[in-house]
C-alpha cells in the first residue's frame, strides 16, 4: 500500500466506525486504544478524524501488551515493556482497538485481557489497517483496512511518518532466515 | 541489554544501563499497580521463594507483593521457623527449597555474601534482600527510582546520607547506584561509623551535619543497625540525636527549599528523625515503600523471565 492508499484506507475505516457508532447509539461512548507500538500512531490518525465525523474528540489510550504475552518462555529474551496508558474510564465504553497488522490472533488475545483489567466496556471493536490471515486463535476484525495474501515466511510492515519513516507505506519482505 | 543478569546480588556488579533498564522497566511496573485490577499474567506458574534468615516487614512483603501483581506463586520461609533453629546449614537449607523447583530465590541473611554463595550452588535466580554490611540492592534501585522521579535525571545532583555508614548495606547499594546515574555523594556521620575507605564508592565524608546536608537535593537517613554493632560505638541516642539527627529547626535552617528526606525505615522516631520531619511535606518515605513493589516487579519480571534467556542473552 502506498501513502494515499492509507489515508484513504484510514479515511474509510474512521467513516465505517462513525456511522456504526451512530447506528448503535454509541458515539459519546466511543473511545480508542491503540495496541503499542504499531496501533499507536494509527489510533491517533482515527481519532483525529472522527473527531471531525462526530464533532467530539474520544479519549485515546495506549496498550503495551509485554506483560500479558503466552511466550515468555519461548523467547530468547523477555520482551521489553512499553508504557500503557488508559486514563479514562472504561466502563460502558465502545472501544475501538486499533492494531497496524492482524496476524495470529495472540497480540489481540493479550491487549483484550489487558483492556479488561483496566474495567468492563460495553464493547470492542477491532481495527486494522492490514489483515494478514493466519490466525491461530478465534479472532475476527470489525474493520479492515485491506486483506493481504501474505505467506508465513512474509513479514508485513506498516511505517507511518510519525514513527520515522519518510514516506507512509505498507511492505511485505522476505523473512531472512 | 534485557536479562543480561541471571542474579542481582549488589549493584556494584550493575553497569550504568543495567540501572536504567531496571528503573525504566519499574515506571511500567508502577503504572500497574494504579489499576483498578493491580495483576497482570506475565510471571504465571513462576515461583518466588522469599527465605529470610534476618527479620523484614518491608522488603519481604514488598517482594511478595510484587510477586503475587506480576501472577507467580510466592512462598514465605523465615528462619526463626524453620530447621535452621534445628541446626541445619544454609546450603541444606537452600538445596532442599531448590528441590522444589523455584524460579527466584529472594534471600536475607546476616551474613554478608551468603546470597552469593547460594547463587554459586542453585540454578535458579537469586536476589538478594540484603546480606550483612554488604549490599541491599533492590533497595538502592527503588532509592534511585524515587530519586528520578522526584528530581529527573540525576547527573550533577548530590545526595547525602546520613548515620551508621559502617554497618549499612543501604548506604552501599545506593553509593553504587548514584554514582552510576551520575549523581555526587556525601556520607555523615559520627566517626565511629564511616568505614576507612569508603571514599573509593564515590562520596566526600563529613561528620558535621550541617555541612553536610549544605545546598543538597536529597538526604538520606539512617537508623542505627543495633543488632548488627557489637561494642558501642556512640555515647548514646541522646547525642547521636543531637549530632545527627533531623528535627524541624534544623531541616528548615539548613536544607535547601526542596531537599527531599529519605529513609530505608525502619525509622527510630526521636533518634535520626524526629516525627514532624518523617512526616513533613520533604517526606517521601512512603513514596519510597510504594516504588519498592515497582521496582521488585520489574527485578523479577527481568530475572524470572528466565535463566535461559540471560544465558543466551550473554552467548
Amino acid at each position: 500500500m502506498k501513502a494515499v492508499d492509507i489515508e484513504r484506507a484510514v479515511a474509510r475505516l474512521a467513516a465505517e466506525v462513525a456511522d456504526r457508532a451512530r447506528a448503535e447509539g454509541s458515539e459519546r461512548g466511543l473511545a480508542i486504544v491503540g495496541i503499542r507500538r504499531g496501533g499507536v500512531h494509527l489510533a491517533g490518525r482515527l481519532r483525529k478524524r472522527l473527531a471531525k465525523l462526530l464533532d467530539h474528540e474520544p479519549p485515546l489510550g495506549t496498550v503495551d501488551i509485554a506483560l500479558y504475552r503466552d511466550d515468555l518462555d519461548e523467547k530468547g529474551a523477555v520482551p521489553v515493556v512499553g508504557p500503557t496508558d488508559v486514563r479514562f474510564p472504561v466502563d460502558g465504553k465502545t472501544i475501538v482497538l486499533v492494531d497496524d497488522v492482524l496476524y495470529t490472533g495472540r497480540t489481540v488475545r493479550a491487549a483484550l485481557d489487558e483492556l479488561v483489567d483496566f474495567g468492563r466496556p460495553r464493547r470492542v471493536w477491532l481495527l486494522v489497517l492490514v489483515d494478514r490471515g493466519g490466525r491461530e486463535l478465534p479472532i475476527a476484525p470489525d474493520f479492515v483496512g485491506e486483506r493481504l495474501s501474505v505467506l508465513p515466511q512474509e513479514d508485513v510492515q506498516v511505517r507511518l511518518t510519525e514513527g520515522g519513516a519518510a514516506e507512509d507505506q505498507v511492505i511485505v519482505t522476505r523473512r531472512t532466515p | 541489554m534485557i536479562g543480561r543478569h541471571r542474579h542481582c546480588l549488589g549493584l556494584a556488579d550493575y553497569s550504568p544501563e543495567d540501572i536504567v533498564e531496571v528503573l525504566d522497566l519499574a515506571v511500567s511496573m508502577k503504572e500497574v499497580l494504579k489499576r483498578p485490577i493491580k495483576k497482570v499474567p506475565s510471571l504465571r506458574g513462576k515461583s518466588v521463594v522469599n527465605l529470610f534468615f534476618e527479620a523484614s516487614t518491608r522488603t519481604r512483603s514488598s517482594f511478595e507483593v510484587a510477586a503475587k501483581v506480576l501472577s507467580a506463586d510466592s512462598l514465605n520461609w523465615t528462619a526463626s521457623t524453620s530447621s535452621v533453629s534445628k541446626g541445619e546449614t544454609l546450603i541444606d537449607t537452600v538445596k532442599n527449597l531448590e528441590a522444589m523447583r523455584p524460579d527466584v530465590l529472594v534471600i536475607r541473611h546476616s551474613a554478608g555474601g551468603a546470597p552469593a554463595l547460594v547463587a554459586q550452588r542453585v540454578d535458579c535466580s537469586v536476589i538478594s534482600a540484603g546480606d550483612g554490611s554488604h549490599e541491599h540492592p533492590s533497595q538502592g534501585l527503588l532509592d534511585c527510582f524515587t530519586l528520578r522521579e522526584k528530581l529527573g535525571s540525576l547527573v550533577g545532583r548530590t545526595v547525602t546520607i546520613v548515620g551508621d555508614i559502617t554497618h549499612s548495606r543501604v548506604a552501599r547499594s545506593d553509593l553504587y547506584g548514584l554514582a552510576r546515574l551520575g549523581a555526587r555523594t556525601r556520607v555523615c556521620g559520627p566517626p565511629t561509623m564511616i568505614p576507612p575507605g569508603i571514599e573509593a564508592l564515590g562520596p566526600t565524608v563529613h561528620t558535621d551535619l550541617k555541612e553536610a546536608v549544605a545546598g543538597v537535593d536529597a538526604v538520606i537517613m539512617l537508623r542505627i543497625q543495633h543488632e548488627r554493632i557489637g561494642d558501642p560505638l556512640i555515647p548514646g541516642t541522646r547525642e547521636y540525636s543531637r549530632l545527627w539527627g533531623l528535627n524541624a529547626r534544623k531541616a528548615e535552617e539548613w536544607l535547601s527549599p526542596t531537599c527531599l528526606i529519605m529513609h530505608p525505615g525502619p525509622i527510630n522516631r526521636g533518634v535520626e528523625l524526629e516525627p514532624e520531619v518523617a512526616d513533613g511535606p520533604r517526606s517521601v518515605i512512603l513514596d519510597q515503600v510504594e516504588n519498592g513493589v515497582a521496582v521488585r516487579m520489574a527485578l523479577l519480571y527481568l530475572l524470572a523471565g528466565g535463566p535461559e534467556a540471560a544465558n543466551e542473552a550473554k552467548a
